[in-house]
């Protein structure tokens, strides 16, 4: 057995860029023992620290944002002034420390400022550079700017949700940024590996764009064969029924319920009373349940009505019925399937307090991931990392420091 | 990247996509299937592309032993058995083919352990209890799930990330392990951070529906979802330097193509402020839009709004999506025969590595016997 604690000890990580699709690989790879440093500078801190609520108290403020601590737990936070004397040697020096570099800016501003991957490489040979971005970094729309929620409705996700006669709905948030985090993350590692084989470095372009399609890859291929294209359609689901959520006792509760089989509904009517339901001609059947949905959702929510969501989903679950409640945001929290997995980790932030980071969707059983501190204020950081980790001397530092460039 | 490596990929539709990812980044994956299981439908030839296939019958003594021997030679096992008896008995295939490095990769609805480890649930169960649907929907009406199945891509990715996690840790050690995934737990990552909200200030985010509150002072909502000539548009009147270029830009496409621009003529966008409107100046500056809109194509507003640097974009279908010319200029399609012969068009790798398009190698093909 290794001594050994984390999965990634030893690998170094540097993030440049902000808000959601570089930082937060930045931050799983951080739960699994990387070592991360987030880039940032007085003039462009991250953009969702002062962007985007919630805040502390609901004031402003470059250290008061949840929405930026959310995304960047687990990391070291440093200013670095690019543009300033001595600011790209600065720079230079962290890209030699770093394994991988992520960057999400527009297709070519990394190399503008100085930190382009050819000139990184000539100090740095084995380094990785993950440049992930809206379109890519070609083609003829690469320079598009945009947001990652409006990019979720150019790769179909929000054409796809909401009733069939209806307006596509939002997902609430940038939902594609963190699709293709995952699929950025997953190529670093594969490419961390490459190289302790080869010695070779790498250089990867992601689109987010095309990542999130690759989410709906089923669809597309059904349309290129049979020119069917996929609609949204309420919760309908092309084999099950029923299959849709049912209103539950209480404010905006609800219970997701499916059926896969006539066994399973003639599960799903005893336990709602009414054992004759799978004799009766309007539901014997997937087609005819289908075909009668108005009604059977009438009869079901007449039952789903008179409970709460946690009791209901019990008692379906003990008749073998795919069920789970909807869970509200602030029923995460106490979800006792997610507290099992430990999903939110508190740590305490110097400004905000307590706080509840996200743990990802998986752990590893020998090398557990773990959530070691609360999101970097800016700069926050800059003694470790500059003096500990780039080993600056205390002169090259004071030096930086009265320049501008660590500011 | 992964070349080298053998991955046997035992997964039903929630696995498959972590299948995919390693067998794109360079892995052998070699996809067991059940004799007689359905592997001609879309969804299967899209996700298992890329992968050998074997069919094994598992629930014979033959099948189990000849699993167990790829198993003392895999890297790493994904597979989606039902924690109990199911998932007990592939750990005993994993302890009898003695490979102490092989990364296990369970994938399950809920993960391994806990009171609901064993609950049945599909897409909408999943993408119910990790909090997506509570954000999807009218406000007023039944919160939706995405009406293609997304808690497989999210598992899927999160299996991914965590075997070449447990990849970078044989790598140093030699020790293999297990990579616990849990679907539901997958999804809160699709919920970007509304759960701050609730945690940091109490306040409870819910579904918006085709409009964006909570940016107004009053308690304006803005329109998100625009009806256009042929179908919908995703564009937001924003504020600051973005909001100015974008608006800008929209006023002056409007005053090109001789739209009425009602009182958007004379707002002054360098000092618009989106956080001071009311909902009556909301809609008035939202009626002239509506009209230019339903004179434009969804194509024509991708093209017009990059040439104006504005920010929005169309809501696209699957269809729209198979034209766009940057994904043409990309090289994302695949063309690859199926296995009725005819050609197949696929998404193409996910990333493009020191200048060329991960491969996606050969099509799905069934093989018998061993591997």
């Amino acid at each position: 057995m290794s001594a050994k604690r984390q999965a990634l000890e030893g690998v170094n990580v540097a993030v440049f860029g902000g808000y959601a699709a570089g930082p937060w690989i930045g931050k799983v790879m951080a739960n699994f023992g990387a070592r991360v440093v987030h880039v940032e500078s007085k003039d462009r801190p991250d953009g969702f620290r002062l962007q985007y609520p919630p805040f502390k108290d609901g004031k402003q403020g470059i250290n008061r944002g949840g929405c930026f601590t959310y995304f960047n737990d687990s990391k070291h936070g440093i200013t670095l002034d690019a543009k300033k004397p001595g600011g790209v040697e600065l720079g230079r020096r962290l890209l030699d420390w770093c394994d991988v570099v992520v960057e999400n800016m527009r297709p070519g501003v990394m190399k503008r400022i100085g930190f382009g991957y050819e000139e990184a490489i000539k100090t740095n040979p084995g380094l990785i550079m993950i440049s992930t971005c809206n379109m890519g970094q070609t083609g003829p729309r690469a320079n598009a700017p945009g947001f990652g929620s409006q990019l979720s409705a150019l790769a179909g996700f929000c054409g796809l949700t909401g009733e069939r006669n209806g307006s596509p709905m939002l997902l609430y948030g940038p939902y594609i940024d963190f699709v293709a985090a995952l699929y950025g993350a997953s190529v670093a590692l594969a490419a961390l590996d490459r190289r302790r084989r080869t010695g070779k470095g790498a250089l990867v372009d992601i689109s987010q764009y095309e990542c999130g399609i690759d989410f709906i890859s089923g669809a597309m291929l059904d349309f290129h064969t049979t020119g069917r294209i996929a609609e949204r359609s309420g919760n309908d689901d092309p084999v099950a029924a029923p299959h849709g959520a049912y209103p539950c006792r209480g404010d905006d509760a609800w219970l997701a319920v499916s059926c896969w089989s006539d066994d399973e509904f003639a599960r799903l009517a005893a336990t709602l009373g009414h054992p004759e339901w799978s004799d009766d001609p309007r539901f014997a059947g997937t087609d005819a349940r289908r075909a009668n949905k108005a009604e059977l959702d009438e009869l079901i929510s007449n039952w789903t009505k008179t409970c709460e969501s946690n009791a209901a989903a019990e008692a379906l679950q003990q008749a073998q019925v795919h069920c789970y409640p909807v869970n509200s945001i602030a029923d995460l929290f106490t979800d006792p399937q997610l507290a099992e997995r430990k999903t939110w980790r508190k740590q305490h932030h110097e400004v905000i307090g307590d706080q509840s980071y996200y743990f990802p969707g998986f752990d590893l059983s020998a090398t557990p991931g773990v959530v070691t501190k609360a999101a970097p204020l800016l700069g926050g950081e800059n003694d470790i990392v500059y003096r500990d980790f780039l080993g600056l001397s205390e002169e090259e530092y004071e030096a930086y420091k009265s320049q501008g460039v660590i500011g | 990247m992964l070349s080298g490596y053998l991955v046997l990929d035992c997964t039903d539709a929630l696995g498959w996509m972590s299948g995919r990812i390693l067998a794109e980044l360079g892995a052998d994956v070699l996809k067991i299937e059940a004799p007689g299981s359905d592997t001609g439908g879309a969804d299967w030839q899209a996700a298992n592309i890329n992968k050998r296939t074997l069919t094994l019958n598992l629930d014979t003594d033959a099948g189990r032993a000849e699993f167990v021997k790829l198993l003392a030679k895999a890297d790493f096992l994904l597979e989606t058995a039902t924690p109990g008896s199911a998932a007990a008995a592939i750990d005993e295939d994993c302890r009898k083919s003695a490979n102490a490095g092989l990364i296990h990769v369970a994938i399950t609805p809920f993960g391994r352990t806990g009171p609901c480890a064993g609950w049945l649930a599909g897409d909408l169960e999943i993408m119910a209890g990790g909090g997506a649907m509570t954000l999807a929907g009218e406000p007023d009406g039944m919160p939706v799930r995405i009406s293609v199945p997304q808690s497989r891509g999210w598992a899927g990715a999160m299996a991914a990330v965590g075997a070449l996690m447990a990849l970078n840790h044989r790598a140093e050690t030699g020790e293999g392990q297990l990579v616990d995934v849990s679907a539901q737990a997958s999804v809160v990552a699709a919920l970007a951070h509304a759960p701050a909200f609730w945690d940091i200030e109490r306040t409870l985010p819910k579904r918006a529906g085709a409009f964006m509150t909570g940016r107004s002072i009053h308690g304006a909502s803005y329109r998100v979802f625009w009806p256009c000539k042929d179908g919908y548009l995703n564009f937001i009147l924003y504020g600051g330097v973005a909001g100015r270029r974008t608006n800008e830009g929209l006023v002056s496409w409007m005053r090109e193509a001789g739209a009425d621009l009602g009182v958007l003529a004379d707002i002054d966008w360098a000092t618009f402020d989106p956080t001071q409107a009311t909902q009556e100046e909301v809609d008035t500056f939202e009626a002239p839009i509506s009209k230019f809109f339903l004179t434009v194509t969804k194509r024509e507003f991708l093209n017009g709004a990059f040439a104006r640097e504005m920010l929005g974009y169309p809501v696209s279908t699957v269809e729209d999506i198979s034209t766009d010319p940057q994904l043409e200029a990309r090289g994302f399609w695949q063309d690859l025969p199926g296995p009725d012969g005819k050609v197949q068009r696929h998404c193409g790798g996910f990333a493009i590595v020191d200048g060329e398009r991960l491969k996606v190698r050969r099509p799905s093909q069934i093989e018998k016997g061993g591997a």
